[in-house]
């Protein structure tokens, strides 16, 4: 579904990816991981759109994209969760849900303004979907909740709302479980399975939580220092040598 | 559209019998809504019995027996009512259960009841089921209404309810009759349903109930308290309880009126607030969380409505109940009260959603009463009802202008009580049940030879002819002294304070009465917010010593209320002390319908027992808590203990500590 083609990417001196290449596959879950600064974020970025990479190509579907704007890339069909939670703090939850609807409205402002005929039409149609994705996420009574008033873990379930909103093909979680408690992030995982499983999303999530990781992914790559060193299915990756000596470190190192 | 009048539906005495009436003639008329989508989406009685239809097609495809049972496990979802609709238009019998249940209490009833079909709500209850299964050698086919997460599923006899539902359609092209012959074929000493009795002690009990005992009850409920085919309610308390399957099933398919079921659970208040019902029934623990929420917003409001509120409940407090009951009050109190609904009784009223409420009933526990005070005089017409699933929920009642705070009414028509010599409250009624199912010593023990009940509550009938219930008749006890000690009592003034959740009292057999409290998380937390006092969890706020201030001055108060009281002034509390867990039913602590288990308490925890009676201070502890998924971990915690002052001082004997 995406293919990701000896991406490098740099910031003055500092090399964040180098010539990184991975696909994803249609339907699966993919994790990235690796250790702090190992480039993940930056890679979710690229893909996105918001970073353009210093060479290399971005397969999405089969198409090949030189330079895309975030608004393109969304319109394709990829939606993203933030690092740091992004969500219009003094809106309400149905109204952040409806925002991800977003791209999928035609009618323009006057129509909008309007709110009569095909307008209204359309916008009932984007509630029921934003509906939908309230009853699916189980925030039900926290429809006309003003998101800032909303404990941490919840705002990551509106968030991952927003996204779905989209109806994306490509879901991009960054660190999906920062922060939660062991609570939260099963439920949390439960809705990510969830996701996959009822609308066919294709996932790609980082995540620090290697319980999380290894549980809910079917393909795992590790970045570390702006460099693929492994891929494969979580337990391949676990075994992998490379691996273990990113995260616990060599001996005599 | 001719609507039925009460006569011609009375002369039904099975449901799917009336249900078939009520589609025919009225067909139209909303008999079930559920919020779903943010929409509330409605079945009109003729779309409840297309839908009942198909599932029992479904059912009788998959080869369903007459006498077959039936769970029914989840929310109230319109689903569910049809699938209890659907098991007896076949014969079969519905057990409606617990949702919140965790799967190994789940085998006991499953097993039991012989179930060979369990329709629940979502994956969470077949998950449950599914790892019990193995037990389960009788349960065949599980049907799920919500297929989010269960498309990969593929367990044998796992459907979807859509899918049960096309193939009962299929079913019924192939025998168009054989639903309505097997209808036909029900009679109304047929068991209708089967309630599993959480009970305070040992394995829950099947409680049998025929149609006769449910449609008669129904009615009588109905007189007593002329309800109309108009009536909305809202299904929000557990069916496996038989005050929702009398309310929400029985009553709503006698008379004809519409039931509403929430979005999820979490909602249930502002849901109420939009269907703005006409009837209400919820426990004590739901009318004392509305008014601790209520409390706690108050508290949270600007000076000026603060002072409004205060001084608008003050004469409410005084006038409101008088006026209600249509007594005599000056014409300036009126005028004031009159200006009082205006500014604060209607508002509030509305804003709970309780404006169009003509009645609403409290029952399966005795009330405070200044809860129960504090909804009259805003003038929500709050009764008191006792009753019993063994006699299919109705016993007493208070009927309108009859109402007090300390007694519970009058017989519902039909019903006849007595009072033993030891105190327990018996009664006969149309709705006495069958029997517990598979379990003839306790229903011996229960069900007396000339069909009378034995409640198990102690109880008085007082000059009125109202019946005041005092506690369970196991649990009244004596001090040491001789004095009366019944804790429910003392536990119930004690929980009128928002501070204060859930509480035991100890005393039997003892000195002097002693008290466990749990506090309440919100209205505590919000108090610590405002105090600028940080906590990290229950347990830590728990442990403050403020807190322990702050509920220590409320159980002064309530010592003051009991040193009044003649018979009860031995009772007054003299330590306590704060549990660092909040007791929980998933511990065993509480029932599922979360009344106190006594002896187990006393037994998990009886060295802090012994520590409230030793004189120590504080007291180490280490329990064990299960979690919501069944596994268990531990919380230890240092306990600290407090004395408490206790007023009408002199009455007590020597040996108490008192302060």
């Amino acid at each position: 579904m995406l293919e990701v083609k000896n991406i490098s990417l740099s910031f003055g001196a500092v090399q964040a990816l180098h010539d990184i290449s991975f696909g994803v596959d249609q339907g699966e879950i993919l994790a990235i991981i690796g250790p702090n600064g190992a480039g993940k974020s930056s890679m979710l970025n690229v893909i996105n759109g918001f970073y353009t990479p210093d060479s290399g190509t971005i397969l999405f579907k089969g198409v090949s994209r030189a330079k895309m704007e975030p608004a393109e890339v969304a319109r394709a069909g990829v939606a993203r969760t933030f690092q740091n939670i992004a969500l219009f703090r003094g809106m309400t939850t149905l109204d952040n849900i409806m925002t991800g609807r977003n791209t999928k409205m035609s009618k323009n402002f006057l129509w909008q303004a309007l709110h009569f005929g095909p307008a209204r039409n359309e916008e009932l149609e984007h509630r029921r979907k934003a509906e939908e994705i309230i009853d699916f996420l189980e925030i039900q009574a926290i429809r006309k909740t003003i998101v800032s008033r909303l404990p941490y873990g919840l705002q990551k379930r509106v968030e991952l709302g927003r996204a779905l909103a989209a109806e994306p093909e490509l879901l991009l979680l960054d660190e999906p479980m920062a922060g939660m408690n062991t609570e939260e992030k099963e439920d949390m995982c439960r809705f990510i399975l969830d996701v996959n499983d009822h609308f066919g999303t294709t996932i790609a999530l980082i995540e620090h939580d290697m319980g999380v990781v290894m549980d809910i992914s079917d393909r795992v790559v590790v970045l570390d220092y702006g460099q693929k060193i492994a891929d494969g299915s979580p337990s391949e990756v676990r075994a992998d040598k490379h691996v273990i000596d990113a995260y616990l470190g060599v001996s005599g190192n | 559209m001719a609507v039925l009048g009460e006569g011609d539906l009375r002369a039904f005495r099975t449901f799917p019998k009336l249900l078939a009436c009520l589609a025919a003639s009225g067909g139209n008329r909303t008999a079930i809504r559920e919020k779903d989508f943010g929409i509330w989406q409605s079945w009109t009685w003729r779309e409840y019995l297309i839908e009942a239809r198909s599932l029992a097609g479904g059912l009788a495809e998959c080869g369903f027996q007459r006498g077959d049972k039936v769970a029914i496990i989840g929310d109230n979802r319109p689903e569910l009512y049809f699938g209890i609709m659907a098991a007896q238009m076949l014969g079969g019998v519905p057990v409606p259960m617990y949702q919140d249940s965790i799967a190994d209490e789940m085998v006991f009833i499953l097993d039991h009841a012989e179930v060979r079909f369990a329709v629940v709500e979502d994956q969470e209850q077949v998950d449950k089921l599914l790892t019990v299964r193995e037990q389960l050698p009788n349960l065949d086919f599980i049907i799920f209404e919500d297929d989010r997460g269960l498309r990969h599923y593929d367990e044998p006899g796992l459907m979807s309810y859509a899918d049960s539902v096309r193939r009962g359609t299929e079913f019924e092209l192939g025998k168009p009759n054989f639903i309505d012959e097997e209808i036909g074929k029900g009679e109304g000493e047929d068991i209708a349903v089967m309630l599993y009795t959480s009970g305070t002690t040992g394995q829950p009990k099947g409680v049998m109930l025929t149609y006769e005992n449910v449609i008669s009850t129904s009615w009588s409920g109905i007189e007593h308290d002329n309800l109309s085919s108009n009536e909305k309610v809202v299904a929000y308390m557990p069916m496996a309880w038989i005050g929702d399957h009398l309310f929400s099933y029985g009553q709503a398919l006698c008379r004809g009126f519409t039931v509403n079921c929430p979005e999820s659970a979490d909602t249930v208040l502002q849901d109420v607030r939009e269907i703005g019902p006409t009837c209400f029934f919820a426990p004590p623990r739901i009318w004392e969380n509305i008014l601790t929420t209520v409390m706690v917003r108050i508290e949270d409001s600007g000076w000026v409505k603060r002072k409004l509120f205060s001084f608008f409940m003050k004469l409410a407090e005084r006038i409101g109940p008088e006026i209600m009951d249509g007594r005599k009050v000056g014409v300036l109190s009126r005028c004031l009260y009159f200006v009082g609904r205006i500014l604060v009784y209607g508002p509030l009223r509305d804003n709970l959603g309780f404006s169009r409420m003509r009645i609403a009933y409290t029952a399966g526990e005795a009330i405070g009463p200044e809860i129960f005070t504090f909804y009259r005089s805003i003038g929500v017409n709050i009764k008191q009802l006792y009753g019993m699933t063994e006699a299919t929920a109705l016993v007493v009642g208070q009927a309108d202008g009859e109402v007090y705070a300390d007694s519970v009414g009058v017989p519902y028509p039909g019903v006849e009580i007595r009072i033993e010599d030891n105190g327990e409250v018996l009664c006969r009624s149309p709705g006495v049940f069958k029997g517990y199912y598979k379990n003839p010593e306790a229903t011996t023990e229960t069900l007396t030879a000339d069909g009378w009940i034995r409640s198990g509550d102690a109880g008085l009938i007082d000059g009125d002819g109202q019946l005041r219930i005092i506690d369970r008749a196991k649990d009244v006890g004596k001090l040491n002294n001789g004095a009366m000690f019944a804790p429910k009592y003392i536990e119930n003034k004690l929980k009128f304070s928002p501070y204060v959740r859930e509480a035991v009292a100890f005393g039997n057999g003892h000195d002097a009465v002693t008290a466990f409290v749990n506090i309440d998380l919100e209205a505590v937390g919000n108090w610590a917010e405002r105090k600028g006092l940080s906590y990290t969890s229950y347990t830590d706020l728990a442990s403050k010593s403020e807190v322990y201030e702050l509920v220590g001055r409320d159980i002064e108060r309530v010592n003051g209320s009991l040193a009044q009281d003649k018979k009860l002034s031995a009772s007054q509390i003299t330590r306590f002390l704060i549990l660092h867990k909040e007791l929980d039913p998933d511990d065993n602590e509480l029932t599922r319908t979360r009344k106190v288990r006594r002896r187990f308490i006393a037994d998990k925890y009886s060295e802090l027992i012994e520590a409230l009676y030793t004189g120590q201070d504080s007291v180490d502890i280490d329990a064990q808590v299960t979690f919501e998924d069944g596994r268990t971990g531990s919380i230890q915690a240092t306990l600290a203990i407090r004395d408490v002052s206790i007023g009408g001082g002199g009455q007590l004997n020597g040996g108490v500590r008192a302060v």
